[in-house]
């Protein structure tokens, strides 16, 4: 059941007659991909092909990953594995799935993308995210202040933010998930010194405390996106702002961004600042399950995912700058680079990505009121 | 399908052949290629436009057009596009101008760099444009004592879709220039006209058609762009966010929908604007033709 490397994903040609006849036909929908057709009789010294379809700052983890993953299924199956990458911003990788880019396993920024292939495409099941364990996030992350050599504007926590004179450097929100956790994380830092309890949130006695904090988490990232000048599009397109063109004091980024643009372009130059409190962001991970059936790689893929969560996944996560979730497996080396940070997850706060997509960054939600009102 | 549309056309030709008899061979197929061409190309892709706005009811559709973002994209795109095409027109004529009528060293050079705008993947501009125009840039450090911010203001804007824009109005212009009969000037200077007279008296009318051509090719190329601008705008709700933005940032949200309607008036908008174009160019062409005669 395994494919040869000549089968062609979809050829160009292909592509256009599928794309063609699905809108001659049906007037409009989604585009069928035609199925790969499948040999019984295959070898199983064939090669087998995987397409992991992720976003942008994972690049370098993954070219690493990847190759250890193929020594290691080789070392136990015999057969070889070759991993295809599909890099680009969250929401547009999504995107690209669901109008059917056949990738086996997808592996985003937010639980929300993958919730959206599961729901408008049904490519997956919609439990998607307890089928591996910490909400199949093999690695998180935060978000953390990157500033200028020396730290100049005397930045240290959320509130210096908001010091006279400070420029803030982050992307939109409505076009970037990253900018997103951004947010996030500002909101749920005053929500936290507010109501210090977070498990009060849910509760009606205290109702009255909760929507105060809240206009008050409301008037911070208000000030906060007012201190804005510019806001790109993705979280690459600040980081240059930031680094290249030298705009802003300090630049709201992943922390493994921050890492890469501190590391590569010289620690003289920027300082790294981790918040009291952030957000813990937790990329996850998942099988496309029609497509990997379809391709025949449901075994492999799986074994592709679970070794994410094997002592060499791990340390190959926290040598690229995330934090693991097994950090016993890491190098200690690595785990030093990592400050501790009281971490408050978006289930705890909002209520999940889909609560939190709809109450802040949908139109007419209250990061839109930011600028309108 | 090319034998389905090439036998649909010769239906069609037949039909017309009764009536009026062309001398030229080839209509059949000829029209046959250019139905099926727009089709596969342009008419199915955009007519999907309007097939997924359809499932919004009409006020959802208006709500999701009228938003204030939405509006204040509207005229940014629209402004931004107008001016720069309008830029364009006045000085991608003096390009044409000087490239046509004069030989100097370099000029070739000169010539061929017109073109680039077309060549480079329009995100290198924006970023080539950003880095001069922001404040620690070149021409942005110029700027900054004259009280101007260019980068992510709407003037960042203008500049990215000048830049998108020159070489339409300029390779428009330059062989309607050409074809400009150097008679017809030394007439007018023998009947006692002076330079400007000759300029717009003569040699603009002739141009004009070539020029409007220039215009509405320019305006409508900015009006799509994406790449470069988003660079430069700073994409600043209400301020600097341009439509194409909106839409992707519609899309980002999973909201086809929402994104397919605001693409849809953009799309009207542009058709309309360019039909008028072309109204105006027929109707001083026949203007120019009665006084002519």
């Amino acid at each position: 059941m395994l494919r040869p490397k000549h089968l062609a994903r979809s050829t160009p040609i292909h592509s256009a007659l599928a794309l063609f006849s699905a809108c001659s036909l049906s007037g409009c929908g989604g585009v069928e991909r035609e199925e790969p057709s499948r040999n019984a009789g295959e070898a199983r010294s064939e090669q087998v092909i995987l397409l992991n379809v992720s976003y942008d700052p994972t690049r370098e983890f993954y070219r690493e990953f990847n190759q250890a993953f193929a020594e290691h299924w080789t070392g136990v199956t015999g057969a070889t594995v070759t991993v295809e990458m599909s890099h680009g911003g969250a929401g547009k990788q999504a995107r690209a799935v669901i109008d059917g880019l056949a990738a086996d396993v997808v592996t985003l920024a937010l639980a929300y993308d993958i919730d959206a292939i599961a729901e408008r495409a049904g490519l997956l099941p919609a439990n998607w995210q307890s089928r591996l364990p910490h909400n199949s996030a093999p690695y998180t992350s935060t978000i953390v202040f990157l500033v200028r050599e020396g730290n100049p504007k005397r930045i240290s926590d959320w509130d210096d933010l908001l010091k006279p004179g400070v420029e803030i450097i982050t992307p939109n929100p409505k076009t970037s998930g990253g900018a997103r956790w951004n947010y996030l994380a500002a909101w749920a830092f005053v929500l936290k010194r507010e109501v210090s309890d977070l498990s009060k949130l849910g509760d009606p006695g205290y109702a009255a405390d909760i929507a105060r904090a809240e206009t008050k988490a409301r008037k911070f990232v208000t000030e906060l996106f007012r201190r804005v000048p510019v806001l790109d599009s993705g979280a690459r397109g600040s980081t240059n702002t930031f680094v290249q063109r030298g705009i802003g004091d300090v630049l709201l980024a992943w922390e493994n961004e921050a890492f890469l643009a501190a590391e590569e372009l010289g620690p003289d130059k920027f300082d790294i600042i981790v918040p009291s409190i952030s957000i813990r962001a937790e990329p996850p991970v998942t099988l496309v399950d029609r497509w990997a059936e379809a391709h025949g790689v449901r075994e492999v893929a799986e074994a592709y995912l679970e070794f994410l969560y094997s002592p060499i996944g791990q340390r190959l996560a926290a040598k690229h700058y995330y934090r693991p979730v097994y950090p016993q497996h890491a190098d200690p080396e690595h785990l030093k680079r990592f400050p501790d940070v009281e971490l408050i997850s978006v289930d705890e706060v909002f209520g999940g990505w889909q609560k939190a997509q709809g109450v802040h960054f949908a139109d007419g939600g209250i990061f839109d009121r930011i600028y309108t009102q | 399908m090319s034998q389905g549309g090439g036998r649909r056309a010769r239906t069609l030709n037949r039909a017309f052949a009764l009536k009026r008899h062309s001398v030229l061979p080839g209509f059949g197929w000829t029209l046959g290629c250019t139905l099926l061409y727009l089709c596969l190309l342009v008419l199915i892709p955009l007519s999907l436009l309007f097939f997924r706005t359809a499932g919004l009811g009409w006020s959802d559709f208006w709500s999701a057009v009228t938003a204030p973002r939405v509006a204040a994209s509207f005229k940014l795109s629209f402004a931004a596009s107008g001016l720069g095409a309008a830029l364009n027109a006045v000085f991608g004529f003096i390009v044409a101008w000087t490239l046509v009528r004069y030989s100097f060293p370099g000029k070739r050079l000169i010539d061929a760099t017109v073109d680039l705008p077309f060549a480079l993947p329009t995100a290198v501009s924006g970023i080539a444009l950003t880095t001069v125009y922001s404040r620690t840039g070149w021409i942005g450090q110029l700027l900054e004592p004259l009280g101007i911010q260019a980068a992510f203001t709407p003037v960042g804007v203008t500049v990215a879709l000048t830049f998108v824009g020159l070489p339409f109005v300029v390779r428009a212009v330059q062989p309607a220039l050409q074809d400009l009969d150097p008679e017809a000037e030394e007439a007018a200077a023998t009947l006692g006209a002076g330079r400007w007279q000759t300029f717009y008296r003569v040699i603009l009318p002739t141009v004009m058609p070539a020029l409007l051509t220039g215009f509405a090719l320019a305006f409508a190329r900015a009006l799509g762009e994406y790449g470069s601008v988003v660079f430069i705008s700073g994409n600043m709700p209400m301020r600097t966010e341009i439509v194409p933005l909106l839409i992707v940032s519609e899309l980002e949200q999973y909201d086809y929908q929402g994104a397919a309607a605001i693409a849809v008036v953009m799309l009207v908008a542009s058709f309309v604007i360019l039909l008028l174009i072309n109204l105006l160019q027929w109707w001083g062409a026949r203007h120019q033709r009665r006084e002519g005669v």
